[in-house]
């Protein structure tokens, strides 16, 4: 027993003194890392399934893609609202109209007359692209790694064991490569549906792509082969992109991965044979010119971003409001960029371990889940959101932000009940409009965060009109100034007008009972669903709710099975024609697989959108903005719930926060103070050792009767 | 012996087709590939073309079981079905809906999941055996009363409460441990102690309940009698005598599931942000990733059979009366 003792005793001092050894924090979830270096720390919940521009497009892989790639243009970090600026671009590009013969049209042609939109974007000279070995070449100029045979490749599972890396100069080539790139069927591209409905020629290579690819199946397509008429080098540092008709919004996409550059030799080199084994692809390892490369890719536990030494050397914005000044965000004005040397992405899927570890210093940032909201923030008497007294006391700060998303209840305009534009249908879903209460939805279940929706646009975009002159009048009005719901006796008669006194119809008598379609389910959504029940119950109108899985509720809806369901959008790009489109009369669901979910279809709503989407933003286009949400409350196609309300948190040691819902490239202008955070992991992660000592001594009062016992034993046996 | 595993192996064929076949039906239940193509899609500005090309460069495109337009042997293999499940009766797993390798995610996970899995169960068996012959050493004691008791208590607590306990107490608030994560080499040592640990506590109840059961029926025994009365200690009956024979039951339960460690815990594995086979396993499932789920489960099935025969090769090592024929 005593030598048992001594090893069990040796290995416990030798864990300890090996855990404190690595670090004076015994928790710290980063051994050996260099702790006063300028890294910021964060997390992902789900690994990226794409880091490859022509296919990213979720949020947790942009929030990569984003900082590697650089698309021609970005949004300004600081200015509202939302403004675009250039990224690799020399100027914003201004779209240069031509008919149909090609003649030039003046910028206030009529969209009728305007047959394409080209735009001629010039790039800066002297960006250079990442360390890689794709551009690694030797003494005689050949590259190195470009003919590998297939056990050199095999040899190869990561970026770093190419012994040998190299750069190029960007060129106007490659962002017309990667316009080619979401033709390419093997990437099935999200967008090339999108695209090739408005990039000139892009549809036509597409289909030549798709003839290629089925004839050499598993050969690798060169793009050089193709031609893309839309997209075309015009010199080394300009190309062209030739768009059908007038689509303003075309120049937003510019601001998006999408249309970053891909280097040839990138995609030259994944394509030998081999290396793909070892998940060494363009999807795994980004190829940029962005502040920052993917230096350590294992997304099953942690990616790490390293600041690209070839950056083109980008400075922090000099302008920004009065508030950002206040806020210090101008603190860093004209400071090259990037300001953090390094990010550390830890792959975190619970939110128990990372709100604890955000608590502890270990994550910088962390957004607020239902759980910790409670202990994180308290409402003031005027309803403002403010941080707990523990949070202060840690030097945490609160950044909270209106997400330019929108949550609806959609009606299937072609269901019988609910359907249709006739005016019983319409004062029909007015009054379930004015019954869902989501004022009271957005207190019970989302902890105030979010507003109600007034119509389809969110706070920040063109379009929205704030306060009481920005109210849905079927829903809501004005009472001392103040935006209020209407009563529900408002909706009671609406009811009876629509043909169902008190939810009765009636003609026959039989109650109302209306079919809601969720994917929601679980004891989670079991309240939320008991609610949506409780407003119809004001109306004495009966819901049934009809859970289903992902897929089939898809299919529900693409077929135009549903009648009432709940849907969401987030923006794509600032404008309100993002919303807009969503009601589009062509794009419904049913028929043309368009996002338009709830088949709404109102010519003049169709009329009004076409002439919208085309013009700038102005007063103009304010008062056709306004026409059409003055349609669209009227019709009632969605219940407008809410737009939520983003609430985030960080510690006092990082700076340069301000959101952004647009740009997706941010992190380049962090800034964190090493120092600080340091001092106080160390001050909040002492190991307590009093619960060691008290488990020894539990286990000496259990072991000795025990031992006693035996020992007892043994005698008496002898 | 060599012929017995041969055979066994070779029944193992038809069981793994079985297995195969059972997990594409569940599977295209629940899912069509055109599900899958959006899913993989994203659901914005996803066209009907789009979800075509995709499922032509996937190999989704075809008849599932059966394709009554193709002539002969192609009837059966121009399907989805032959198409995704012939190359993995040599371990050839492909690629993952998302274009990545599956043998060298395979590979990759499969250490993470062993770093907690066999310490668990090494420690765990000892742990349980030793609680075990405790309890029997200190039959109709008290002792022996409240290590019942406590057995019970610890067996009906959710597996998930020790996580979330171990995690509050001993990471959070003592700061003795990371709540979460994962490291490799020296530094990975400070990552498994909490998972491990939190896994020996919750198994420890049913365990040690189990085996001592075993142990009692054991000690009954005419042997053992024959053992006290030529002098032997206590000690030495129970971890000589009582050990050696109630060990078939133990390996029944034990080598069985040895294979299995590879596969992971898929529990465990997500709390503590241990990047092994069964996050991988619960993440395929979630993602509707067909070709990750349809190798999880192939392998899952190979490694239990192994698990079976590994079984009864113990048996024969450990009883000499056994035979295998």
């Amino acid at each position: 027993m005593g030598r048992i003792g001594t090893i069990l005793l040796g290995t416990g001092l030798l864990g300890l003194g090996l855990m404190a050894g690595c670090s004076d924090s015994w928790n710290d979830p980063y051994p050996g890392s260099d702790t006063s270096a300028s890294v910021l720390y964060s997390a992902f919940s789900e690994r990226p399934k794409h880091l490859d521009p022509a296919r990213s497009y979720s949020s947790n892989e942009v929030e990569f893609t984003g900082q590697i790639y650089e698309p021609p243009l970005q949004y300004h970090f600081l200015k509202r609202p939302y403004t675009l600026i250039p990224l690799t671009a020399e100027t914003v590009p201004k779209p240069r109209y031509v008919d149909a013969s090609g003649n030039a049209l003046p910028d206030d042609a009529p969209s009728a007359a305007i047959a394409e939109s080209v735009y001629e974007i010039r790039i800066r000279p002297g960006i250079r692209y990442q360390p890689h070995p794709a551009f690694a070449r030797d003494a005689t100029g050949r590259y190195r790694y470009h003919a590998l045979t297939a056990a050199d490749a095999a040899k190869k599972t990561r970026i770093q064991d190419f012994e040998h890396s190299g750069t190029r100069e960007l060129v106007a080539a490659d962002y017309v490569y990667q316009i080619k790139r979401l033709a390419n069927p093997r990437l099935s591209s999200p967008i090339f549906g999108l695209m090739a409905e408005h990039i000139v020629g892009l549809k036509a290579l597409g289909a030549a792509l798709e003839k290629a690819a089925q004839s050499r199946p598993g050969a690798a397509l060169n793009l050089d082969d193709f031609v893309l008429e839309g997209a075309q080098v015009v010199d080394r540092y300009t190309y062209r992109i030739r768009v059908k008709g007038k689509y303003p919004q075309f120049i937003y996409w510019l601001a998006m991965p999408f249309f970053a550059p891909i280097p040839w030799e990138a995609d030259a080199f994944y394509a030998q044979p081999g290396l793909a084994e070892g998940n060494l692809t363009i999807d795994w390892q980004p190829v940029g010119t962005g502040p920052y490369y993917l230096a350590e890719n294992d997304p099953n536990r942690r990616m790490v971003l390293k600041r690209n030494p070839y950056y083109h050397g980008e400075t922090y914005p000099v302008e920004g409001s009065d508030e950002d000044r206040q806020a210090g965000l101008l603190a860093d004005a004209g400071k090259r960029l990037p300001l953090v040397d390094e990010a550390v992405f830890s792959l975190e899927k619970e939110t128990i371990p990372y709100w604890s570890k955000f608590l502890q210093g270990y994550y910088d940032s962390s957004g607020i889940s239902s759980d910790s909201f409670d202990q994180a923030v308290k409402f003031s008497a005027g309803g403002d959101p403010q941080l707990t007294d523990s949070m202060r006391a840690k030097g945490i700060g609160l950044v909270t932000t209106v997400a330019a998303s929108l949550w609806y209840v959609g009606f299937n305009m072609l269901d019988p009940v609910v359907g249709g534009l006739g005016e019983d249908r319409r004062k029909l879903r007015q009054a379930l409009s004015i019954a869902f209460d989501y004022d009271e939805f957005i207190s019970i279940f989302l902890n105030g965060r979010g507003i109600p929706a007034q119509g389809p646009i969110p706070p920040g975009l063109f379009g929205y009109v704030e306060g009481v002159a920005g109210l849905n009048p079927y829903v809501y009005e004005a009472r001392d100034g103040k935006i209020a719901r209407r009563p529900i006796e408002a909706a009671r008669r609406l009811l009876a007008e629509a043909g169902y006194p008190n939810g009765r119809n009636a003609k026959t008598g039989e109650p109302l009972v209306l079919y809601f379609d969720t994917m929601a389910s679980g004891p989670d959504a079991k309240s939320r669903l008991d609610w949506m029940k409780k407003q119809l119950d004001k109306l004495n109108v009966q819901l049934v709710v009809r859970g289903t899985d992902y897929n089939r509720f898809q299919d529900k809806i693409r077929k135009g099975n549903a009648q009432l369901f709940e849907w969401g959008w987030n923006a794509d790009y600032p404008d309100p024609e993002n919303f807009f489109f969503l009601l589009y009369g062509p794009h419904k669901k049913v028929g043309s697989g368009g996002e338009n979910a709830a088949n709404y279809d109102n010519p003049e709503f169709d009329r009004l959108f076409e002439r919208m989407k085309d013009m700038d933003n102005g007063p103009a286009r304010q008062q056709v903005i306004d026409a059409m949400l003055d349609v669209v409350r009227r019709d009632a196609p969605w219940i407008f719930a809410y737009h939520p309300k983003a609430f985030g948190l960080r510690h006092g040691w990082v700076h340069n926060v301000k959101p952004n819902l647009m740009a997706n490239n941010t992190l380049k202008y962090r800034r964190i103070d090493a120092a600080a955070r340091e001092a106080r992991r160390a001050e909040w992660n002492r190991p307590v050792l009093w619960p060691l000592f008290l488990l020894a001594a539990a286990l000496a009062a259990v072991i000795a009767p025990a031992l006693i016992a035996w020992r007892r034993h043994e005698r008496k046996t002898a | 012996m060599f012929a017995y595993i041969l055979r066994r192996l070779l029944y193992a064929i038809p069981i793994l087709i079985g297995v195969n076949l059972l997990t594409f039906a569940l599977f295209f239940v629940v899912n069509t590939p055109d599900d899958m193509a959006r899913l993989q899609l994203g659901v914005k500005h996803v066209t009907p073309e789009a979800i075509e090309r995709w499922k032509t460069e996937h190999g989704y495109d075809k008849p599932l079981l059966l394709n009554v337009e193709a002539t002969g042997s192609a009837q059966f293999t121009d399907t989805i079905f032959f198409q995704h499940s012939a190359a993995m009766f040599v371990f050839e797993f492909g690629k993952s809906d998302d274009g990545r390798d599956i043998g060298n995610e395979i590979r990759t996970r499969m250490g993470p999941s062993l770093a907690i899995a066999l310490p668990v169960f090494a420690i765990g068996l000892l742990a349980n055996i030793t609680f075990a012959l405790l309890m029997v050493f200190f039959r109709a004691t008290y002792l022996d009363l409240w290590g019942v008791v406590l057995c019970v208590v610890l067996m009906s607590i959710s597996s998930l409460f020790y996580i979330i306990a171990g995690q509050y107490f001993i990471a959070k608030l003592w700061n003795l441990l990371p709540i979460s994560g994962f490291a490799g080499g020296i530094d990975g040592l400070r990552f498994v102690l909490l998972p491990v640990l939190v896994s020996v506590m919750a198994g420890i109840g049913s365990g040690a309940r189990w085996y001592r059961t075993i142990f009692l029926e054991e000690i009954g025994k005419d042997y053992v009698r024959t053992a006290r009365a030529k002098g032997l200690s206590e000690i030495r009956v129970l971890f000589r005598h009582v050990l050696k024979n109630g060990m078939i039951p133990i390996l029944t339960g034990a080598v069985v599931v040895l294979p299995l460690l590879f596969m992971g815990s898929l529990i465990t594995e997500s709390f503590f942000g241990i990047p092994g086979l069964g996050s991988y396993t619960i993440d395929a499932i979630q993602a509707q990733d067909f070709a990750v789920v349809r190798a999880m489960v192939f392998l899952g099935s190979f490694l239990y059979i192994v698990g079976l025969i590994l079984t009864d090769i113990s048996y024969s090592w450990a009883d000499p009366r056994v035979r295998l024929q």
